[in-house]
C-alpha cells in the first residue's frame, strides 16, 4: 500500500493545476456568470495547450487514440479541472475533451464508423437518453418508451426527461422497452436526432443552466435495427454498467470546487472582521473550517479507493456508491459552510458560491440520489436478501 | 399556560389559508417563476379581499389605521401567508399591506406628515439603511458612512450594500457616523429623499433570489437638512438595534411558511411515487425524512410562538428572539432540502417551487445577522456579560 | 460583471440564432448603429431560453432591429432591470421598442 502520488501524478497534478489557474480562472473575468462554454477562439487555443500536455482525450482508451491515464490519476485531474466558477458542470469548459458516451467502443465496427470516430474527434456531439418522467434509477421499471418491429426497423414512442444536450446534439444513445417488463425487456439505440419523431419539446430549466437538461418525446420514431447497440433485450447491462462507472468521476467532479470554496473561506476568515476580531480568530468560524478540511480529505480518500479498485479489476460497486454519495453531500456541505462564512457576499453573484451552491445541490439527485446509493450500499453490505 | 389557538386566532387562520389556497396560489401557475409582483389589477383585487378580512396594515398600530393584532396572531397569519411559491420574500405578493418603517412611528409630527402618512396610505416605498461593504451585524463598529454639520444641514459621504428596494424607494432610513470619536452613540439616522442630489444607487447586487432585491448605494455630498434626523443626534445605534431585534420574529415566522407547504408537499408525493417497485412512503429512509421535517417545524413554531408571546406580554425577548430566528431559518433550510430530495430530478426543476424556496431560504441563515451572530447573542445572554 | 452590458453585436439571422443554446439570462437588440432597440429577458417560462427568444426576435424582428448580444445569467430578473435603470440612466428614456414596460414602475439607478 503507498497512499502518496508518484512522481508523474504530481507532475500531472501541478500541471493541471497551473493550466486552471493561469489559462482557465483569467478568462471567467469576462465570461457571463452562468456561461458553460468559451469562446470558439478561445476553445482552440486551449485544446492545443492540452494536447501539448499529452493530456487531450483523457478517457479515451488508448488504442483509439487516447492518452493512457488511469482512473485514480483521472480522479486527480477531475479535481483540479473543477477549480473555478464553471468547474462543476463544465469542468475547463471541455477542453480536456473526452469520450463521452463510452458505450459506443462496444459498436460494431460499422457503428463505429459511423458514430464513435465524429464523436472522438469532436465533430459530433451526443447524448444519452435513459430517464424518464417515470423516473432514471430504476430503468428495469422505470422505462415506458416502446419500441415496436415493424420490418427492418423499429418504431419508437414515449417521453425522456433530464437529458442533458439532446437539443444540440448529433445522436445519441436511447433506451426503449423491446420486448416484456423488467431487465431483459429493455433495449439501447442509436439515435439521430435529425430523423423525423424526434422532438425536443423544451429545455428543464432548474437550478443549474450549464448543460441543462431536455425533455425529448418520440413520437413514431422509425430506427433501423442495424442502429441497435449491443443485443435486443441488452439494454439493462449497457444503463447499469454506465450508471455505476459514470459514479467515479461523477465523485471526482464535485471536489473540485470544494477545495476552492475552502480556500477562499480560509484566506476571508483572515481578512474579515467583526465584532472587533477578524473571523479566523473565533474558534466557532475555526471548527466550520476544520469540518471542511476533514470533508475534503474523506472525499478523495473514498474516491481514490473507488479508483483505484475499478483500475485493479476488482469489484467495486460499493465503494462507487459510497463516494457518489459522500462526495456530492460533503461538497455540498463544504460550499455551504463556505458561504456562510462569507456572509452577504456569499450569495451574491459577484462570488462564485452562489453558482456553486445551486449546482452542487443537483449532484445530491443526478446520478442515482443519496437515497438510491444508500439502497445499493446496504443491499451489498446486508446481502442479497434485501430487494 | 395555554398553548391552543383563540376561536379568533383559528379563525383568522383558517381565512388566511383559504386565502392563500384560493387566490394567491393559483395566480402563479402562469407567473415568472421567480415573480414578486403582480400586475395592478390583480393586486388590487387582492388587497380589496384582504381589507374585507380586517387583515390590511398587518404590523401598522391600530391607531394609526391597522388591525387589531397582536403579534403572536400575526406571528401565525406570517406562517400561513407566506405558503406558495413566493412567499418567502413577497408574501401573498405584499397585498396584507404593511408599516414599510416602524420606526417612523417614532418620528416628529412634521416628519409624520412628510412621510409616514404617505406610506401608510401606499403612496411612498421606503428602504432601511444600515449595512455597509464593512457589515451589517455589528453597527457601532461597522458603520463607516460619515455625516458632517454643515449649518442647517449634514454632508454625507460613504456607501451602503444590501439595501432592499433602494431603487425603488422615495425616502428610506439611513445610518451614518456622526461622531467619529464614539462607537454605539456615534450614529445618528437620517431620513433620506432617494431623488436628492448625491444619493445615488450605483447598482443591482444580483444574489441567490430575485424578489426583493438588494442594491448598492454611494452618496456623494448628499445633503440632509437637520431636521431630517429621526430621533436624536446619537440616537441611531438604539433604532437600529431594536428593529434588528424586533424584526428577527416576523423574519423567523415567515421561513416556516415554505417550509410548512415543502413538507405538505413532499407528504403527498411519498405516497405516489414509486421506485423499486414501491411508494417513497412505505420506506423507511423516506419516512425518517418526513418525521424529521415534521419535528423541525413543530419545534421552530413553538420557538417564534415563544418569542412572540413574549414581546405581547412585554417581556425582554432578546435571547427568544435570537433563538427563534437562528432556529427558523436553519430548520425551514432542511425541511426545504428534504422535500426536493424526495421530489428527485423534480424538486429541482422550475416547473415546482422547491428550488426558489432553497435558494431564498439559504439567504435567511445570513440576512438579518447570521446564524453565528444569533449565537454570539445568545452565548452573551446565556454565560453573562463577562462575554465580549 | 459590470452594470452595462458591454460585447460585440451579433447579427440577428438563422446562422447565428442556431448557433444559440436554451441557457436563460438577458438579451439586447439593436439596429445598424449598435443602438439598443429592446432589452429581454429569456426566463423560465420560455421553453427554449435565449435561443427560443432570440428565434421569436428574429421572425418578428422590431423595428428597426439588426443585431443582438447575450448574457447567460440565471439572475435574469434582476439584470434585466438593472439594464432597463442603466439605460433610463444614459437615454431619459426606455429602448423604443420596450412598450412591454411601464417607464414609471422600474425604478432608478444612477450607475457610475
Amino acid at each position: 500500500m503507498d497512499l502518496a502520488l508518484t512522481e508523474e501524478q504530481q507532475l500531472i497534478v501541478d500541471m493541471v493545476r497551473r493550466f486552471v489557474r493561469e489559462e482557465i480562472v483569467p478568462l471567467e473575468a469576462d465570461l457571463d456568470p452562468d456561461a458553460d462554454e468559451l469562446p470558439a477562439e478561445d476553445f482552440d487555443r486551449l485544446v492545443e495547450m492540452v494536447k501539448n500536455m499529452g493530456l487531450y482525450g483523457l478517457d479515451t482508451p488508448p488504442e483509439y487514440g487516447g492518452p493512457e491515464i488511469d482512473l485514480v490519476t483521472r480522479c486527480l485531474i477531475a479535481i483540479e479541472c473543477g477549480q473555478h466558477r464553471a468547474g462543476l458542470y463544465a469542468p475547463c469548459y471541455y477542453v480536456f475533451g473526452g469520450a463521452r458516451q463510452a458505450q459506443l467502443f462496444e459498436a460494431t465496427a460499422e457503428q463505429q464508423d459511423k458514430y464513435l470516430y465524429p464523436m472522438l474527434d469532436g465533430k459530433k456531439k451526443v447524448f444519452f437518453a435513459l430517464s424518464e418522467p417515470s423516473g432514471g434509477s430504476d430503468p428495469a421499471r422505470a422505462i415506458q418508451t416502446r419500441a415496436v418491429r415493424d420490418g427492418d426497423d423499429w418504431i419508437l414512442n414515449g417521453t425522456k426527461l433530464w437529458i442533458s444536450g439532446a437539443d444540440r446534439a448529433d445522436y445519441g444513445l436511447l433506451f426503449a422497452r423491446t420486448g416484456g417488463p423488467g431487465r431483459g425487456g429493455v433495449t439501447a439505440f442509436i439515435v439521430e436526432t435529425q430523423w423525423e419523431g424526434f422532438n425536443v419539446r423544451r429545455a428543464v430549466h432548474t437550478l443549474r443552466s450549464a448543460k441543462y437538461a431536455n425533455e425529448i418525446e418520440l413520437t413514431d420514431l422509425r430506427v433501423p435495427h442495424e442502429n441497435i447497440l449491443g443485443q435486443e433485450g441488452g439494454g439493462f447491462a449497457i444503463a447499469n454498467d454506465r450508471l455505476m462507472r459514470q459514479r467515479i468521476p461523477y465523485a471526482a467532479e464535485c471536489i473540485g470546487i470544494a477545495v476552492k470554496a475552502n480556500e477562499m473561506a480560509v484566506e476571508y476568515s483572515k481578512i474579515r472582521e467583526t465584532f472587533g476580531a477578524p473571523l479566523s480568530e473565533r474558534q466557532g468560524i475555526q471548527w466550520m473550517l476544520v469540518e471542511n478540511e476533514i470533508d475534503i480529505r474523506a472525499m478523495k480518500w473514498l474516491t481514490f479507493d473507488a479508483a483505484c479498485k475499478a483500475d485493479r479489476g476488482d469489484p467495486f460497486r460499493t465503494e462507487s456508491a459510497i463516494a457518489k454519495l459522500q462526495c456530492s453531500e460533503l461538497s455540498g456541505k463544504v460550499v455551504d459552510r463556505s458561504m456562510q462564512i462569507h456572509g452577504g457576499l456569499g450569495v451574491a453573484k459577484d462570488l462564485p458560491l452562489e453558482r456553486w451552491y445551486r449546482e452542487i445541490r443537483i449532484r445530491r439527485i443526478g446520478e442515482g440520489p443519496s437515497e438510491v446509493q444508500k439502497h445499493v450500499i446496504a443491499r451489498d453490505i446486508i446481502g442479497s436478501g434485501l430487494r | 399556560m395555554d398553548l391552543s389557538l383563540t376561536e379568533e386566532q383559528k379563525l383568522i387562520v383558517e381565512m388566511v389559508k383559504r386565502f392563500v389556497r384560493d387566490e394567491v396560489a393559483p395566480l402563479e401557475d402562469s407567473l415568472d417563476p421567480d415573480e414578486d409582483t403582480l400586475p395592478p389589477e390583480q393586486f388590487d383585487k387582492l388587497v380589496a379581499k384582504t381589507k374585507e378580512m380586517g387583515l390590511y396594515g398587518l404590523g401598522i398600530p391600530p391607531e394609526y389605521g391597522g388591525p387589531e393584532v397582536d403579534i403572536t396572531t400575526n406571528t401565525l397569519i406570517a406562517i400561513e401567508y407566506s405558503q406558495h411559491r413566493a412567499g418567502l420574500y413577497a408574501p401573498c405578493y405584499g397585498a396584507f399591506g404593511g408599516a414599510g418603517l416602524a420606526q417612523m412611528f417614532e418620528a416628529t409630527e412634521e416628519q409624520k406628515e412628510k412621510y409616514l402618512y404617505p406610506t401608510l396610505r401606499g403612496e411612498m416605498k421606503t428602504f432601511f439603511g444600515l449595512s455597509e461593504p464593512s457589515g451589517g451585524s455589528d453597527p457601532a463598529r461597522a458603520i463607516q458612512t460619515r455625516a458632517v454639520r454643515d449649518g442647517d444641514e449634514w454632508v454625507i459621504n460613504g456607501s451602503k450594500l444590501w439595501i432592499s428596494g433602494a431603487d425603488q424607494a422615495d425616502y428610506g432610513l439611513l445610518f451614518a457616523r456622526t461622531n467619529p470619536k464614539e462607537g454605539r452613540g456615534g450614529v445618528t439616522c437620517f431620513i433620506v429623499e432617494t431623488h436628492w442630489p448625491g444619493f445615488n444607487v450605483r447598482r443591482i447586487v444580483h444574489t441567490l433570489r430575485q424578489a426583493r432585491h438588494a442594491t448598492e448605494i454611494q452618496m456623494e455630498d448628499l445633503r440632509v437638512p437637520h431636521t431630517n434626523i429621526l430621533g436624536v443626534e446619537g440616537g441611531g445605534f438604539a433604532i437600529a438595534n431594536d428593529r434588528l431585534t424586533r424584526q428577527r420574529i416576523p423574519y423567523a415566522a415567515a421561513c416556516l411558511g415554505p417550509a410548512f407547504k415543502a413538507h405538505e408537499m413532499a407528504i403527498e408525493y411519498s405516497q405516489i411515487r414509486e421506485t423499486f417497485g414501491a411508494a417513497l412512503s412505505s420506506r423507511q429512509g423516506i419516512q425518517w425524512m418526513l418525521v424529521e421535517n415534521e419535528i423541525d417545524l413543530r419545534t421552530a413554531r413553538w420557538f417564534v410562538l415563544d418569542a412572540a408571546a413574549k414581546a405581547d406580554r412585554g417581556d425582554d425577548f432578546r435571547t427568544e428572539a435570537a433563538i427563534c430566528k437562528l432556529v427558523a431559518s436553519e430548520a425551514a433550510g432542511r425541511v426545504i432540502d428534504r422535500s426536493m430530495q424526495i421530489h428527485g430530478g423534480l424538486g429541482v426543476a422550475k416547473d415546482l417551487p422547491f428550488e426558489r424556496w432553497y435558494r431564498e431560504i439559504r439567504i435567511r441563515r445570513i440576512g438579518e445577522g447570521p446564524s453565528e451572530v444569533q449565537k454570539h447573542i445568545i452565548a452573551r445572554d446565556i454565560l453573562g456579560a463577562g462575554l465580549r | 460583471m459590470a452594470v452595462r452590458l458591454d460585447k460585440s453585436w451579433i447579427p440577428l439571422n438563422d446562422e447565428n440564432v442556431a448557433k444559440l443554446a436554451a441557457h436563460l439570462g438577458v438579451y439586447q437588440l439593436a439596429n445598424d448603429d449598435g443602438e439598443i432597440l429592446y432589452i429581454g429577458m429569456a426566463g423560465a417560462r420560455s421553453l427554449f431560453g435565449l435561443k427560443g427568444e432570440l428565434k421569436t426576435a428574429l421572425e418578428e424582428p422590431p423595428a428597426g432591429v439588426t443585431q443582438f448580444r447575450i448574457e447567460v445569467n440565471m439572475s435574469y430578473r434582476t439584470r434585466r432591470l438593472e439594464l432597463l435603470q442603466t439605460y433610463m440612466h444614459d437615454h431619459g428614456e426606455l429602448p423604443a421598442a420596450n412598450t412591454d414596460i411601464d417607464a414609471n414602475s422600474i425604478g432608478r439607478l444612477r450607475p457610475g
